[in-house]
């Protein structure tokens, strides 16, 4: 028994050592890829440590109270570290953002498609410039909102319109929109 | 056993080691007697001066991490503490931030010294590029430090440095939401970039091993920018340069100690005695000086993804600058119009720096642009042509001949080659 064993070993180590190259290579490549299988596996979890926790990805509703806001104000809350600006809109503010024809916008998107049917007077948007992530001026009646009378970003000099969508460069997209609900008439659900 | 080596130091201490170990012999044969041109003027002191400010940073912050905290509701009262109550640690901080400064000055001026004497061309080419890593390793060294005090500058600065990645199509925001460790810059970004910070100045110290062996393998460049021909050529490195090394450091210990004693803030913006407020930009966002130039480009492209690609290739241009100049000549000395060239390139760079700090509008951006362009032109269109049209002026035959045939002594002297006796020894 001990010796068919060994005679075994014997003869793949001959075969081995015979040296037949494709067999050879073959055996490289699959050391190779288990190698890089086996780095893979395990970088990944150092790679992925920085990703968000899950007590920060936890951290991700909160209810706002509309009725303060009177028309025309803006107020912004806290939403995952980001301010959300919710800006309770004019008639006026409503029908420019409405009336702009979509082919002047850099970012093409209808002020139908940024609020919600039948709350058109209430806009809520990240108030993070898309440009490098400055916070946009506007909120405060005192603030400058550029020429378009949304926000303006006193970073790189970007605008935006009352219904946050970027009209003058470098921003490349419209401010964000955060996913909400109403949750009655003057309160909604960040998240 | 394999050869114990034959050591010749007396002290039997520094024997016994050097006869197991013999980096007493390696560092007397790289540092003591190693053959260095000798013809050397004073831009050949900033490689030390380089290696001193990396060392007074690692020192400096070694300290300050003992009494620093890296939690976004802690960071920036910790670093008031120590500017207040820590012994010495207004100093230490001081030092530490002047220090980046200086670092900064001090590897522009190298770097400017590699450009004007073509210390980049062959066979140095590998050394001047692992020099481009070390300047982009510094970079990242400093922009993460900047960001440990926490105040308005340090987290604006970080949001729209590491927002550039959201530039990139597709995987952009992922990256950035990745480099965060969540959904804007917070407390688990603070902390990586304390580790990063602490970790980034010891990867430097390696680079900086492999840069100096590759340096010991050419051997230095010189102001004449011609072959080391014989041993008449060379020095030993001490005392001769140990000496004039020294000398720079004393100036450069007297400026760096003018800053921290009586302008330490000259360099830094008063937005950063601000804590950081995630809800309020400060109306100008400024980084660093040494960052403006890259800055100026950034903004003087109005495409996002334009501005950004261009910004990291003003830098990466200089990894394959060896191979865009294609003048044989070296130093700028014998190259009539790559002596005035590299002057404008210089003049651009400053003007961009300029432009950086200043709000991009009106002429600003006009400037930006003109001196964005003439930094791309430079280095891809300018010298790859200037290569070919260019005349040089004869070199001289050895690094020995001028310097010994120049003046008091001249007079006699056989005939020296035309441009040979332009006094070498110059600072120019
Ligand atoms: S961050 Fe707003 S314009 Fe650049």
């Amino acid at each position: 028994m001990a010796d068919t064993a060994s005679a075994t070993v014997r003869d793949a180590i001959t075969t081995v050592g015979a040296a037949d190259p494709a067999k050879r290579d073959f055996l490289k490549l699959l050391t190779g890829s288990a190698v890089a299988i086996g780095v893979g596996a395990i970088v990944w979890p150092f790679i992925d440590s920085m990703n968000p926790a899950k007590d920060i990805l936890a951290l991700s509703s909160i209810e706002v109270d509309l009725a303060p806001v009177q028309e025309g104000q803006a107020i912004t809350v806290v939403w995952r570290g980001k301010p959300i600006f919710v800006r309770n809109r004019t008639a006026d503010e409503i029908k420019g953002a409405e009336s702009v024809a979509l082919n002047q916008l850099i970012d093409p998107q209808s002020d139908a498609d940024r609020v919600k049917a039948g709350k058109e007077k209430w806009l809520v948007v990240i108030g993070i410039c898309t440009h490098l992530g400055c916070v946009p001026l506007g909120n405060k009646v005192t603030d400058p909102r550029g020429d378009y009378g949304g926000w303006f970003c006193p970073c790189h000099g970007s605008q935006y319109d009352t219904s946050g969508r970027v009209r003058h460069g470098p921003a490349p997209a419209n401010l964000g929109l955060p996913p909400y609900t109403f949750a009655g008439d003057t309160k909604i659900k960040i998240g | 056993m394999a050869g114990l080596h034959k050591s010749e130091f007396e002290n039997p201490v520094v024997n016994w080691i050097d006869t197991r170990m013999p980096i007493f012999t390696m560092m007397q044969k790289e540092y003591g007697s190693f053959p260095t041109p000798k013809n050397f003027n004073y831009f050949w002191n900033f490689g030390a001066l380089a290696m001193i400010s990396l060392a007074i940073m690692i020192a400096t912050g070694i300290f300050l991490a003992m009494n620093y905290t890296a939690h976004t509701s802690l960071a920036f009262d910790s670093v008031e503490r120590i500017m207040r109550d820590v012994n010495y640690g207004w100093l230490l901080r001081y030092i530490h931030a002047n220090g980046a400064s200086m670092f900064f000055i001090v590897v522009y001026i190298h770097i400017f010294r590699a450009l004007y004497y073509g210390s980049y061309k062959a066979p140095r080419e590998l050394l001047f590029m692992l020099g481009v890593v070390i300047l982009l390793l510094m970079m990242a060294t400093a922009f993460m430090g900047y960001v440990l005090p926490w105040g308005q500058m340090s987290y604006w600065g970080a949001t729209v440095i590491t927002n550039l990645f959201s530039a990139i199509p597709i995987v952009g925001e992922g990256i950035v939401t990745w480099l965060w460790g969540g959904f804007s810059v917070d407390n688990p970004t603070l902390n990586r970039f304390f580790s990063l910070h602490y970790l980034m100045p010891f990867m430097i110290t390696g680079v900086v091993f492999l840069h100096i062996v590759a340096l010991h393998i050419t051997g230095s460049n010189n102001p004449l920018g011609i072959d080391v021909k014989s041993p008449q050529d060379t020095l030993p490195f001490h005392p001769y340069y140990t000496a004039k090394d020294s000398i720079g450091i004393c100036v450069y210990l007297l400026v760096f100690a003018g800053l921290v004693f009586f302008a330490p803030n000259l360099l830094n913006h008063p937005d950063n005695y601000i804590p950081a407020n995630p809800l309020v930009t400060p109306a100008h966002i400024v980084p660093e000086w040494y960052f403006l130039p890259y800055y100026a480009i950034l903004r003087s492209v109005p495409n996002k993804l334009g501005g950004v690609i261009l910004m990291f290739s003003s830098i990466a241009v200089l990894f394959v600058l060896p191979w865009l100049d294609t003048s044989p000549v070296r130093s700028a000395r014998f190259r009539p119009i790559y002596k005035q060239l590299i002057l404008v390139m210089v003049a651009s760079f400053l003007v961009l720096g300029y432009v950086g700090g200043k709000p991009p509008e009106g002429i600003y951006v006009v400037l930006g642009r003109v001196a964005t362009a003439y930094w791309f032109l430079h280095f891809l269109v300018l010298l790859p042509i200037l290569g070919k049209l260019e005349r040089p002026l004869p070199l001289p035959e050895s690094i020995s001949r001028p310097v010994v045939r120049r003046p008091p002594s001249s007079g006699g002297g056989g005939p020296l080659p035309q441009g040979a006796t332009a006094k070498p020894m110059e600072k120019p």
